[in-house]
């Protein structure tokens, strides 16, 4: 593979799973990182991992997805700590199953404000600081539970499935000015987000699903199954009539 | 039956009712928590939690490296971080383990808790005598850290003290600088026991890493025939210069039936065709070249969920460590209540350990230990307790990580170290807060 300059990387969501995974495998190959999250110490221990993996310090700024005034900063922070980003991705999100959501309204309200308003208020101020410096990658964490409505996912798959279209357009308006967007759509990945859920066939690990998404941020790729055989899976899914889909239980 | 229940597994397939709670904060996870596991690869109970108890913290999502400094090789990391992550970031800059066990799916924690040995014992001795530092949450909820010159007693006891001493959260260990990722290997088949004997003591001298692989279904003159293994890392001069490539790997799908390996007629042929193809491939009776690092240390990890080739009723393994003192025909009174048994065995593994390391409870002496897969049958109860009798006659004691079966009064009888390393534990843990399914069995513990 030709060797290309090193990306310049914000990652919200570094501090856990399959963000985690990607901040890894780029700072290990020798792109510039840098980290957002919410807790402070968190930061700092990722901050620590990812500057072993780079053999480089990295730095970290405090970007919590439940306040969007922390938005700007944070990516400005990110800006001027790496002298010009080129990508930022986007891991983060709040996840809860449709039966805790659906006994408590507050905690909805706060899902879909976190999974839905706050990221894509999130992807316009960073799409707005890609494409002042000509254009970059935006990759964000969507997932398949936005593909169709189903049972165990309602509320959690409405917010993703609404990122999936905001991310969509987003791709067909700024395509022409250098801005790749790249909609990750992640089947079940073992992580803590899902630890205490019983892993489905398929089930993928984090570092999979890193390698994957690093692959598709080199190529520029639109759309993102990972693991792939959830390509397939939500194919058949989305082809099912709905008196089919009222029956079974996903 | 399996799947109403959930279960937390030992790596021999025997379970307990109960389930892993994971967090990428460990710290936060260890407040409450009665026992922690990492990767889940000891044999038996030591990673699953009491009766009654059915939670046990997996440490495996707080694996963030902390600190490296290439000029003293000093990592500190996260006890769940696995070997396999290390290997895969420190070989390619010159660093490798200064100890590893026989596969890479370990944490830097259960590597503590275990004390493990492998195939340098004899020139480097347990993982824990390299390590420079832990981080602890006790029994009191306090988090404290512990070393040769701070809190050593709980330091001492930690290393190799399964777990039992509090939550492990980090780990600082001197990583050994190696000159390439690649070893040169030389492999010898022996024909029996006093020559593999005087095998391991010869290539122990030359060779950093040593192990040996022994038929034990064979009976008779040739009881103890096999292979003999020695490797060293490779100088730059001689080794491949490019870097070895990551190894493939598959994994079983499903269990095999029982009957297939732990059967009494059916898993004597099947196990004993193996052994024959095993040593018989060895055909010049020395062979020499490089080898991957992979295939050297870690064979069995190409297989992933091998442990499910014995079956739903799963299996066990046995180790022991016999003395010096008890002189080189101990191995064969201990192998001969094998062979009696029938318990068909894969490949035995046998190596020359050196002396006993700093923690309290560590498994190797200065001797020859000893280890084998037993599948599970009616009669593995008496089979490893005929073993314990014998091991206890020489003065001998048995693994800790490897061990489901073994009875309490045979394990005091072979540890008169117990006792300290009890009293150690009373003092940072006197409500007996901290505890295994094995210490209940064990250490007389509250259930």
């Amino acid at each position: 593979m030709k060797k290309k300059r090193p990306l310049s990387v914000a990652v919200l969501g570094a501090t856990s799973g399959m963000g985690r995974a990607i901040a890894r495998r780029l700072a290990k190959r020798g792109d510039h990182v840098f980290v957002l999250g919410v807790d402070r110490n968190e930061l700092e221990r990722t901050a620590a991992d990812l500057g072993v993996y780079a053999g480089t310090k990295v730095a970290w700024a405090e970007c919590d997805l439940l306040r969007p005034e922390t938005f700007g900063p944070a990516l400005a922070a990110a800006d001027r700590a790496l002298g010009g980003i080129d990508t930022v991705v986007v891991t983060a999100a709040l996840f809860a199953t449709q039966d805790a959501l659906e006994n408590d309204a507050a905690l909805t309200a706060r899902l879909l404000t976190a999974d839905f308003t706050n990221t894509v208020l999130f992807c316009e101020e960073a799409k707005r600081m890609l494409l002042a410096g000509g254009g970059g990658t935006l990759c964000v964490f969507s997932s398949v539970a936005g593909d169709r409505g189903r049972k165990p996912v309602i509320l959690y798959g409405a917010s993703k499935a609404g990122l999936t279209r905001y991310l969509e357009g987003l791709d067909h308006k700024h395509h022409a000015d250098g801005l790749r967007v790249i909609t990750v759509k992640p089947g079940f990945v073992k992580t803590g987000m899902t630890a205490g859920l019983k892993p489905p066939p398929f089930a993928g690990e984090p570092d999979d699903v890193a390698a994957r998404v690093v692959k598709a941020i080199d190529r520029g790729e639109a759309e993102v199954y990972a693991p792939a055989a959830w390509r397939g899976v939500m194919g058949v899914i989305k082809g099912m009539p709905r008196f089919v889909m009222r029956r079974v239980g996903f | 039956m399996r799947d109403s229940e959930p279960q937390v597994l030992g790596w021999g397939r025997l379970g307990v009712p109960g389930h892993e709670v994971r967090s990428t904060n460990l710290e936060r996870l260890s407040e409450t928590a009665v026992l922690s596991r990492g990767l889940g690869r000891s044999y038996g109970d030591s990673s699953l939690p009491p009766p009654g108890v059915h939670e046990v913290v997996s440490t495996t999502l707080a694996d963030r490296l902390l600190a490296f400094d290439p000029s003293t090789g000093i990592l500190r990391a996260e006890a769940g971080t696995s070997l396999f992550a290390l290997n895969r970031l420190f070989l390619e800059r010159g660093f490798f383990v200064p100890v590893t066990p026989g596969t890479q799916f370990v944490t830097l924690g259960g590597m503590v808790a275990s004390d493990v040995h492998g195939k340098e014992h004899h020139v480097r001795g347990c993982f824990g005598e390299h390590v420079t530092e832990l981080r602890m949450r006790v029994a009191d909820g306090r988090v404290v850290t512990c070393s040769d010159t701070e809190n050593a007693d709980l330091f001492r006891a930690t290393i190799g003290g399964m777990g039992l001493t509090g939550h492990i959260l980090e780990v600082s260990v001197r990583m050994l600088r190696i000159r390439t990722p690649w070893i040169q290997q030389r492999s010898v088949r022996v024909d029996d026991l006093d020559a593999f004997l005087a095998a391991l003591k010869e290539h122990a001298g030359r060779y950093p890493y040593t192990v040996g692989w022994i038929d034990c279904l064979t009976r008779g003159a040739h009881m103890g025939r096999g292979i003999l293994m020695a490797g060293d890392w490779a100088t730059p001069g001689e080794a491949p210069t490019r870097f070895p490539d990551p190894h493939p790997r598959v994994t079983l799908p499903f269990e095999l039936p029982s009957a297939l390996l732990g059967g009494r007629t059916l898993g004597k042929l099947s196990v004993g065709a193996f052994n024959e193809l095993f040593f018989r491939r060895h055909i010049p009776r020395v062979r020499e070249g490089f080898v991957h690092w992979e295939s050297f240390f870690y064979p069995l990890d190409v297989v992933r969920e091998w442990n499910r080739m014995y079956g739903p009723r799963g299996f066990t393994q046995y180790q022991c460590v016999l003395p010096e003192s008890a002189g080189p025909s101990a191995a064969r009174r201990v192998l001969e209540i094998l062979t009696r048994s029938g318990s068909a065995s894969f490949l035995c593994v046998i190596k020359d350990c050196g002396p006993e390391g700093k923690g309290m409870l560590s498994f190797p002496m200065k001797g020859i230990s000893i280890a084998l897969d037993i599948p599970v049958r009616d009669d593995t109860q008496s089979v490893v307790d005929a073993l314990n009798e014998q091991v206890i006659r020489e003065g001998g004691r048995i693994y800790l990580t490897k061990d489901g079966f073994t009875r309490a009064d045979h394990f005091r009888a072979m540890e008169p170290r117990l006792p300290a390393f009890l009293e150690v534990r009373r003092k940072w843990d006197p409500s007996g807060k901290i505890r295994s399914a094995q210490s209940v069995r064990l250490f007389g513990d509250r259930r």
